[in-house]
């Protein structure tokens, strides 16, 4: 039963005689007889809080989190440390329970932390604009692909094989409404084939889809691919983690018109997937177009400064039918995040992070490439996240490892049959070199186990 | 009036940007521990940033500082009344955040092998459960992200449903009522908009809705209805225009926003609806975040099942006296494929699952009843006195769980817009209705109390109104120029579109 309501016995019949009924049931009168519910939801009855808690903390303790072993699982959400002022701030009432900010004059807090957030996105891609964000990361590249449409009149995608399967898999199913084809480009060393996307770019395509790094780790050469979208005229959009940008050249400056990315990574928990948020940054051509809130600085009547959510006319709320995009949520608590995690880095910091991740990355990849019977699967340049073959079967070893309380990585072959004996293994501030040597030994155990038929 | 700035007023916004300083720094990350090799030896010099971006440079007390500040400027639903319509603001319990905080949760990561993420997957499961029952259809995705998100799916589903029976259609009816987003999703998924018009009684205009199935014979895909409507209103014809619907071959799908009105008293799928979006934002008591995160599920018929995206959350029997074991299932070879990365906001799927615990059948059932009696009183307070005459009712029966004002007379008797009253009711320490919508009614306002409401805090709400009536009725431009206890006062919105300055510039 509902605790959290407070009407009592007195106050129901005080305010049904200010209505003018009998009962409550005069008030669903409107709904025809037949089709209202005649008996109780088929659902348990309502529990007390304590019970509500022991069940699920219950099914909590039956998932092995990354407390709970040593997680080399990446493949676009990471286990980064996310600062103790992250939680404190995000979970202030001021910011966790107000709606999206319809009326700015209360709203200046949550308006304001979006116009942070742009400039730093803006600062991390750079490219000139960017909005409060969007849902995720996939789901954010196929909103690029609706804007490509719109600016070129044209549909038709070229993606390479290094975007996120799970992107290109997203922009495939919102094709299905665009009546936009999808051509994929191959992977060749690691790196997309440069040769096949300037064979599959023509004068009918609307934009070229890039990651980088992609899939594989591998750090692409952005600039000399985005070439062949600039020759036909295609928007140039980049997939890019945020947490190498900070030792990346940023994709603004490689002729990128749309840069986006998955932002977990960024002060957001690994939540089994979500929520976290899509970020989406691009030039100045493509304003009028972007999905989602943007918010703008403006005046109020005296002449203060403040903040409103600016280029309304692009939405769904006023455009209707003619909308950019039908996306609302900006994930403003996710943003949030993100930015106090970014403020708490700072400029230094996040440069250092990023170094971090390179070297440590460096580190794992030439210490697991020594393991017999594992192998790199491509030479590429790498940042924080690289790609083995393993002389085993991977599922048995990653259930081998993971006995020892290690998740080794992330197993390609689902995706990728080419790569099936492929392993994605990621790093984050948070593995130890003792943990990588860890990884490395257990890898070594369990593949020379699997050879020798040893029974788990 | 003399105007005598407020303390909030005085403290002028100043972006984190504009207290950094070279040198000053919060974060101190871990020794690498590994050889510090240059980096252009291990990235080709070209493919390297040459200045890092120019973010803040503070130290951890004055980010904690600027933030809380920053949290000041904001209302929000833990300090008042938020009747803010077809938003569902209900109270947000912190049990939630508590279960979705436990590291079993908010620490796993989504490629986990499902065989140790068992936990996760039961409560989807559980949760998928919930939602058919309530909803009343049998198979539910969890995947969308967002009310918008699941619309788009309902409009995919049915353009995969149709093309798999042979057939290709262009249309989408909607009513002139519909939230924005309907005729937004619309135009993504493929389709054309038609509008179909509303009748006196605030629902579907009958004649209109056959004279449109007509003129687009076999064209229609879709028919796409909110159920309480944005007036409010329970569309007592839904029987008669889901026959009509299934009849000329469309689905027929329900915008989830108004499901708080109907918990545990009708279902969507008992209606003859196809496919539902649910906003676990909404009736499920997931805090709106200052705009998100949220999440929107769908429902759907036993004919759109074999189209949902993948990958769906299965439950698998036992076999050798094992229990049953949860899969994400990638298989599905019908599917419209996925819709976003990994499997969903699981976070919001915990705290929407400890809700539906909390509440139960009975607790549901009885949110729903006290959701509607709350906007029934509140409707019958503002028909008294001033707010009667001047803010009549748009259609004038008993409401579902919100209700919509027309500021109509208010405006030609006193001169004051919805707009006008809106930013009064800021002073009043209220977040406004939502204003001019729906677009059929001049001057709307738009009124959901939810069932977390007392009886005192309606009834200061409705005197607030009165007041502001009232003091109109004297002096006009006292409305007309409010708010004035707010942070900052109107804001030139016009500027914010025509030159937009969305960044701050840096100047690195």
């Amino acid at each position: 039963m509902s605790r959290y309501t407070s009407v009592t016995p007195d106050d129901r019949a005080e305010m049904l005689a200010a209505i003018g009924v009998a009962s409550v049931d005069d008030l669903f009168a409107q709904i025809p007889a037949e089709l209202k519910l005649d008996r109780e939801l088929r659902l348990p009855a309502g529990k007390s809080e304590a019970e509500v808690y022991e069940l699920l903390a219950a099914l909590a303790e039956r998932n092995a989190d990354a407390d709970a072993q040593v997680s080399f699982l990446g493949a676009g959400m990471y286990d980064h440390y996310v600062p103790a002022i992250v939680d404190a701030i995000t979970s202030r009432s001021e910011f966790l329970t107000p709606y999206t900010p319809y009326q700015p004059e209360i709203s200046q807090g949550g308006l304001q932390v979006m116009f942070e957030f742009q400039t730093a996105m803006s600062e991390l891609t750079g490219l000139p604009v960017s909005n409060a964000g969007l849902y995720e990361g996939p789901s954010s590249v196929a909103s690029a692909g609706y804007l490509a449409i719109g600016a070129t009149g044209r549909r038709r995608f070229v993606v390479s094989r290094g975007l996120h399967p799970h992107s290109r898999e997203t922009l495939a199913t919102y094709s299905q409404g665009f009546g936009a084809e999808v051509v994929e480009v191959g992977l060749e060393g690691g790196l997309t084939d440069a040769a096949a996307l300037a064979a599959a770019v023509d004068g009918e395509t609307a934009a070229v889809f890039l990651q980088n790094p992609n899939f594989l780790g591998a750090v692409e050469d952005v600039e000399a691919l985005g070439a062949a979208a600039k020759e036909h005229g295609a928007l140039l959009v980049v997939a890019c983690d945020p947490m190498t940008l900070g030792i990346l050249k940023p994709p603004g400056e490689c002729g990128a018109d749309i840069a986006l990315g998955e932002g977990q990574p960024l002060g957001n928990r690994l939540d089994f997937g979500g929520p976290s948020f899509g970020f989406f940054c691009a030039t100045e051509e493509q304003i009028r177009r972007m999905p989602g809130r943007i918010a703008g600085e403006t005046e109020d009547v005296d002449g203060r400064r403040g903040f409103v959510l600016a280029l309304q006319t692009r939405e769904q709320h006023i455009r209707r039918e003619k909308a950019t995009n039908n996306i609302c949520t900006a994930q403003a608590l996710n943003a949030l995040g993100a930015m106090v995690h970014l403020a708490w880095l700072g400029r230094e910091g996040f440069r250092e992070l990023g170094e971090l991740l390179v070297r440590r990355t460096a580190y794992a990849r030439q210490k697991l490439a020594a393991v017999e019977g594992v192998s790199l699967l491509h030479e590429a340049p790498v940042a924080r996240e690289f790609a083995v073959r393993l002389d085993a079967p991977v599922h048995a070893i990653l259930e081998r490892c993971a006995e020892r309380g290690v998740a080794a990585g992330y197993p390609l072959g689902r995706e990728y049959p080419e790569y099936e004996d492929g392993l994605l293994v990621a790093i984050t501030e948070r593995r130890s070199p003792e943990q990588i040597d860890a990884l490395a030994e257990a890898l070594g155990a369990a593949v020379a186990a699997e050879r020798q038929g040893v029974v788990v | 009036m003399t105007l005598v700035e407020t303390p909030m007023q005085r403290e002028r916004a100043q972006t984190i940007y504009e207290k950094s300083k070279p040198g000053r720094r919060a974060a101190v990350l871990p020794a690498a521990g590994v050889p510090e090799t240059p980096l252009e030896e291990l990235i080709p010099v070209n493919l390297l940033r040459s200045e890092p971006p120019a973010l803040p440079e503070i130290a951890e007390p004055e980010i904690v500082r600027h933030y809380n500040r920053l949290s000041r400027r904001n209302f929000d639903l833990d300090s008042g009344f938020y009747p803010l319509g077809s938003c569902t603001m209900k109270h947000n319990p912190r049990l939630n955040e508590r279960v979705a905080a436990l590291p079993g949760h908010a620490r796993l990561h989504p490629a986990q092998d499902p065989r140790r993420a068992q936990g996760a997957l039961e409560l989807m499961w559980l949760l998928q459960q919930s939602l058919a029952e309530i909803c009343g259809l049998p198979h539910v995705s969890l995947q969308p992200s967002a009310g918008s998100h699941g619309e788009l799916a309902g409009l995919l589903l049915t353009r995969a449903y149709h093309a798999d029976r042979g057939e290709e259609r262009h249309k989408v009816l909607a009513p002139d009522t519909s939230h924005g987003t309907n005729p937004a999703s619309v135009t993504m998924a493929g389709y054309e908009v038609v509008k179909v018009a509303t009748n006196e009684r605030g629902g579907v205009e009958m004649d209109d809705l056959r004279a449109k199935l007509a003129e687009n014979a076999d064209d229609v895909a879709c028919l796409m209805l909110t159920n309480p409507n944005t007036l409010g209103l329970f569309d007592e014809n839904i029987a008669e225009i889901a026959g009509l619907i299934h009849e000329a071959g469309g689905t027929l799908y329900y915008d989830g926003a108004n499901l708080n009105a109907v918990m545990g008293q009708s279902r969507p799928g008992d209606m003859g609806f196809d496919i539902v979006h649910v906003n676990l934002h909404k009736s499920f008591s997931q805090p709106h975040g200052g705009g998100g995160p949220g999440a929107g599920p769908i429902a759907v018929s036993e004919r759109i099942e074999p189209y949902l995206p993948r990958p769906q959350v299965v439950r698998r029997d036992g076999s050798n006296g094992h229990g049953p074991r949860f899969d994400l299932d990638l298989e599905r070879p019908k599917s419209i494929g996925r819709l976003r990365g990994f499997q969903g906001n699981f976070g919001v799927f915990v705290r929407s699952y400890a809700y539906i615990l909390s509440l139960g059948a009975d607790g549901l059932a009885e949110a729903s009843e006290t959701a509607v009696l709350n906007a029934n009183y509140l409707k019958a307070r503002l028909a008294e006195g001033r707010a009667g005459e001047r803010l009549p009712v748009a259609f004038d029966r008993h409401c579902m769980h919100e209700f919509v004002l027309s500021g109509k007379p208010m405006k030609r008797e006193l001169g004051l817009a919805t707009l006008d009253l809106a930013k009064r009711l800021l002073d009043f320490g209220f977040h406004p209705p939502t204003v001019y919508f729906p677009l059929l009614v001049d001057e709307a306002l738009m009124v959901e109390p939810t069932e977390t409401e007392t009886k005192e805090s309606l009834d200061a709400f409705a005197a607030a109104i009165e007041q502001i009536l009232e003091e109109a009725e004297r002096d006009p431009e006292l409305a007309k120029n409010a708010p004035y206890t707010t942070p900052v006062r109107r804001l030139d919105e016009v500027r914010a579109t025509r030159k937009p300055v969305v960044r701050q510039p840096l100047g690195t």
